[in-house]
C-alpha cells in the first residue's frame, strides 16, 4: 500500500475522531482475494479524501455465521464485545465491505446496544459518485464490456439494495446485461446460512454451480460481486467451468477502483 | 316449512362444526411461544390490503396469478348470492333480492361471468396439474393427501359452478314457462346457452332446479368444514397471516432475550438479569415455535413458490420450504389430537425436529430468504429452519463436525477461520 492505513487506536491517540469507521470483516482480513477488495475500499477512502479508520486488531468477527448457524450465544458473545470497543470509540458511521457484516450490525446491533448508521461499501461508493466525488476516468476502460452483477442475498433481499450497485456500474458506460434470476429474484451463491464453512448437502449439483451457469449464459467479460463469500463461489464456480481467461470476477470496489486508476 | 327446518338445521350444523374446529385449531395455534406483533397497526394493515387482498406478490407469475385472480374474485362475489341463498332457505323465499330490478340483472349476470370463469380456471389448474405436470406441483411432500387434496378442491369448485349454472338456468326456463313462485328476474349471459339441454316440462325443471339450489348451498357449507383438513384454508387465514407478517428487513434475525441476560451476566457480573421465563432455546417441537410461526404453517396453500426458487432444492438437495410447513401442521395436527384424546400434558414421544423435518434438510438452507420473498402470503419457513438449527446448536450441540469447527474458531479466533487475531491487519502491509 502506498499510504497508511489509520486505526481507532491510532487517531484516538491524537485526539482525532474519523468521519465513518470502515469495519473490514474477517473475509476482507483474512481471505488473500478478499484482501485485495479490503485494499481497493481504502485506496477509494483515500483518493476522495474521508478521514476513515480501521479497528485492526480490535476488530472481531461479527457473529453472523454464528447467529445464522443457530448459535445466538456466541453470536450475542460477539456482538457485545465489539459494541463495546464500537460504543467505546463513540462510532457514529460503519461502511461495511461485507453483506453479511452490514447486516448484522445495521440491524442487529440496535437491539443489543449498537446503534450506528452502516452502509455497505456499495451504498458509499454511489454517495461518492452522486457526490461527484468519484467518477470513472484515469484508469482502465470498461466501455462497452459486458458485465452481469450478481446480488449478494443480504444485501439484495435482506435489505432491498439493489440500485446502489447498479449506480457503481452504470457510470462505467459498460454494458450492463442482467442474469434471469436478479434483484428480488436473485439466486444465491450457495455460501450464506454458515454454508461458507461446510461442505454441502446430498444433491446434483453446487448452487455456485447453478449460479454460474446462469452468470456465464449472458456471455459476460466481467461477473461483478459485492460480497467476499459470493467472491469466492462464483471465482471457484469459473474456474470450474474453464473459464479464467475469459471471464474475470471483480468485486464493484476493486472495479470502481481500477475504473479510476486507484 | 319443512324445507325451511332441514335448511336452519344444516346451517346450524355447518356453522357449528366448523366454529368447534376453528376453535380447536385457534388453540392447537395457541400453543406457540409468545410473539408481539401488535406493532404499526397502520403498516400491517396496508400489508394485509396490498398483499392478501391486492394480491400483488402472485403477480410475479402472470398466468397463474390471472387464473386465481377469476377465482378469487369469484370466491368474494358470488358469496353475495350466497347471502340471497341464505334468507331465501330462511324465510321460504325466493330469489329476494329480485326486487332491485336492473342492479338485479346486473348482479346475476355477472355472476354467471365470474361463475364461467372460475369453472375455466379450476380446469385450467386440473391439467396444469395433472396433465402438464408442472414441476412445482411435485416433489416429495406432494404425495398421497395434498396431491388428492388440490384436486378435490378444484373438482368441488367446478360441481359448484356447474350446479349454480344449472339452477340459473332451470330458473331462467321456469321463469320463461309462466311457472307460479319463479319471478320474471335477472340476467343469465351465461346459463340461456343451456336452455336446449333442459327438458322442456315444467316439473321436471323444478326438481332440477331446486336439486342444485340444495346442492349448491349445501356444498358450501360442506367446503366450509372441509378447510380446516384442507390446504384450502389459506382463503381464510391468508388476512390475518398477511396482517402479522414480518415488517423488519428480511435480514434481520430475532435476537433471543434468554439468551441476552446470560451474556449480559456473563460479561458483567455485577448484571442482575430481569426475570424471564427458563425454557429451551430453540425448537425441537411445535409448542417451541411462535405463534405466527403455527399460523404460518396453517396458511400455507402449497404453492410450491418458496421451494421452486430455493437454491437447496433446485440443486437437489433434501431441503423443501413447502415441506417445512407442510410438516409443521401436520405435527401441530398431530399434537392437538393428543391433547383432544389423551389431555394436555400428554408426551408422545415425537417432536417436529427428526421425526418430520431431517437434520439434513435444516442445514442445507442458505438463509438466502428466496423462500420469504416468493411467498404470496409472507409466510416465513427460515424462521423454522433457524429456530430448529439453534436446538441443535444450543441445546444438543449437535452439528456437522465443520460447523462446530467454525464455530470454535470464532470463540477462540474471533473469526470463522483459524488465523491469529494478531494477523487481522496484516492485508494493509501487503501490496
Amino acid at each position: 500500500m502506498e499510504f497508511k492505513v489509520p486505526t481507532m487506536a491510532e487517531l484516538m491517540a491524537m485526539g482525532e475522531e474519523p468521519e465513518i469507521l470502515f469495519w473490514v470483516g474477517c473475509a476482507g482480513s483474512y481471505d488473500e482475494r478478499a484482501q485485495k477488495i479490503t485494499r481497493d475500499i481504502c485506496k477509494i477512502l483515500h483518493h476522495v479524501g474521508i478521514k476513515y479508520a480501521v479497528l485492526g486488531t480490535e476488530e472481531s468477527c461479527t457473529g453472523d455465521p454464528a447467529k445464522r448457524a443457530g448459535n445466538e450465544f456466541l453470536f450475542q458473545m460477539q456482538a457485545m464485545t465489539n459494541i463495546e470497543v464500537l460504543n467505546g470509540y463513540n462510532i457514529k458511521k460503519i461502511v461495511t465491505g461485507c453483506p453479511h457484516c452490514f447486516n448484522t450490525i445495521k440491524n442487529e446491533y440496535p437491539g443489543l446496544g449498537g446503534t450506528y448508521e452502516v452502509i455497505h461499501h456499495t451504498q458509499l461508493i454511489q454517495d461518492l459518485i452522486n457526490e461527484g466525488k468519484l467518477k470513472a476516468e484515469g484508469g482502465e476502460s470498461f466501455k462497452g464490456k459486458k458485465i452481469t452483477f450478481h446480488d449478494p442475498c443480504y444485501l439484495g433481499r435482506a435489505n432491498g439494495v439493489y440500485e446502489a450497485p447498479r449506480k457503481a456500474l452504470e457510470v462505467l458506460d459498460a454494458d450492463l446485461v442482467e442474469m434471469k434470476r436478479c434483484k428480488s429474484n436473485g439466486l444465491c451463491c450457495g455460501a450464506g446460512g454458515a454454508q461458507m464453512f461446510k461442505e454441502p448437502e446430498k444433491g446434483t449439483k453446487d448452487v455456485n454451480i447453478e449460479r454460474i451457469e446462469e452468470a456465464l449464459a449472458t456471455q459476460p467479460q466481467v461477473i461483478a460481486a459485492g460480497c467476499p463469500f459470493c467472491m469466492t463461489m462464483l471465482s471457484d464456480g469459473v474456474k470450474l467451468k474453464d473459464k479464467e481467461q475469459e471471464v474475470k470476477v471483480l468485486d464493484i470496489a476493486e472495479i470502481t477502483a481500477r475504473a479510476n486508476g486507484l | 316449512m319443512a324445507a325451511q327446518i332441514i335448511f336452519i338445521l344444516l346451517l346450524i350444523a355447518g356453522i357449528g362444526l366448523f366454529s368447534f374446529n376453528a376453535r380447536k385449531v385457534i388453540r392447537n395455534i395457541k400453543l406457540g411461544r409468545p410473539k408481539d406483533r401488535s406493532d404499526q397497526p397502520a403498516k400491517r394493515w396496508g400489508t394485509m390490503l396490498k398483499v392478501a387482498f391486492g394480491q400483488t406478490k402472485m403477480a410475479a407469475r402472470p398466468i397463474p396469478f390471472l387464473l386465481h385472480l377469476v377465482v378469487y374474485l369469484g370466491f368474494v362475489i358470488i358469496n353475495l348470492e350466497v347471502l340471497e341463498i341464505m334468507i331465501d332457505g330462511i324465510f321460504g323465499t325466493h330469489r329476494v333480492f329480485s326486487g332491485l330490478g336492473g342492479l338485479y340483472n346486473f348482479l346475476i349476470g355477472s355472476f354467471e361471468l365470474l361463475a364461467i370463469g372460475v369453472l375455466l380456471a379450476c380446469v385450467v389448474f386440473l391439467i396444469r396439474r395433472n396433465v402438464m405436470k408442472l414441476k412445482r406441483f411435485s416433489g416429495v411432500e406432494m404425495k398421497t393427501w395434498p396431491k388428492s387434496d388440490a384436486n378435490y378442491i378444484l373438482i368441488v369448485e367446478i360441481l359448484l359452478m356447474s350446479a349454480f349454472m344449472i339452477m340459473n338456468g332451470a330458473d331462467y326456463k321456469l321463469q320463461a314457462l309462466g311457472e307460479a313462485h319463479y319471478v320474471t328476474a335477472g340476467a343469465y349471459p351465461i346459463s340461456m346457452w343451456l336452455q336446449g339441454l333442459l327438458p322442456a316440462d315444467a316439473a321436471t325443471l323444478i326438481v332440477i332446479e331446486r336439486a342444485c339450489w340444495w346442492f349448491h348451498i349445501v356444498g358450501i357449507f360442506a367446503f366450509l368444514n372441509y378447510l380446516p383438513y384442507s390446504k384450502h384454508f389459506h382463503i381464510l387465514f391468508a388476512f390475518p397471516n398477511t396482517y402479522f407478517s414480518n415488517l423488519e428487513p428480511k435480514g434481520e434475525f430475532t435476537n433471543m432475550a434468554s439468551v441476552t441476560n446470560e451474556v449480559k451476566a456473563m460479561l458483567d457480573p455485577s448484571f442482575v438479569p430481569a426475570e424471564t421465563a427458563p425454557g429451551k432455546f430453540g425448537a425441537k417441537d411445535v409448542n417451541d415455535l411462535s405463534w405466527v410461526n403455527l399460523m404460518n404453517a396453517y396458511t400455507c396453500t402449497e404453492c410450491g413458490r418458496c421451494t421452486s426458487v430455493c437454491p437447496a432444492n433446485i440443486t437437489g438437495k433434501l431441503l423443501s420450504p413447502r415441506k417445512i410447513m407442510m410438516d409443521t401442521r401436520d405435527r401441530l395436527e398431530e399434537v392437538g389430537k393428543n391433547i383432544d384424546k389423551h389431555g394436555a400434558d400428554h408426551q408422545d414421544g415425537k417432536a417436529l425436529l427428526d421425526d418430520y423435518i431431517t437434520r439434513e434438510e435444516i442445514w442445507a438452507c442458505t438463509s438466502c430468504n428466496a423462500c420469504t420473498e416468493a411467498c404470496p402470503i409472507n409466510i416465513d419457513p427460515l424462521e423454522i429452519i433457524v429456530e430448529l438449527r439453534r436446538y441443535a446448536v444450543m441445546e444438543e450441540s449437535v452439528a456437522p463436525g465443520s460447523i462446530n469447527a467454525m464455530l470454535g474458531n470464532v470463540e477462540n479466533n474471533g473469526a470463522p477461520w483459524k488465523y491469529s487475531p494478531a494477523d487481522r491487519l496484516n492485508w494493509a502491509n501487503q501490496d
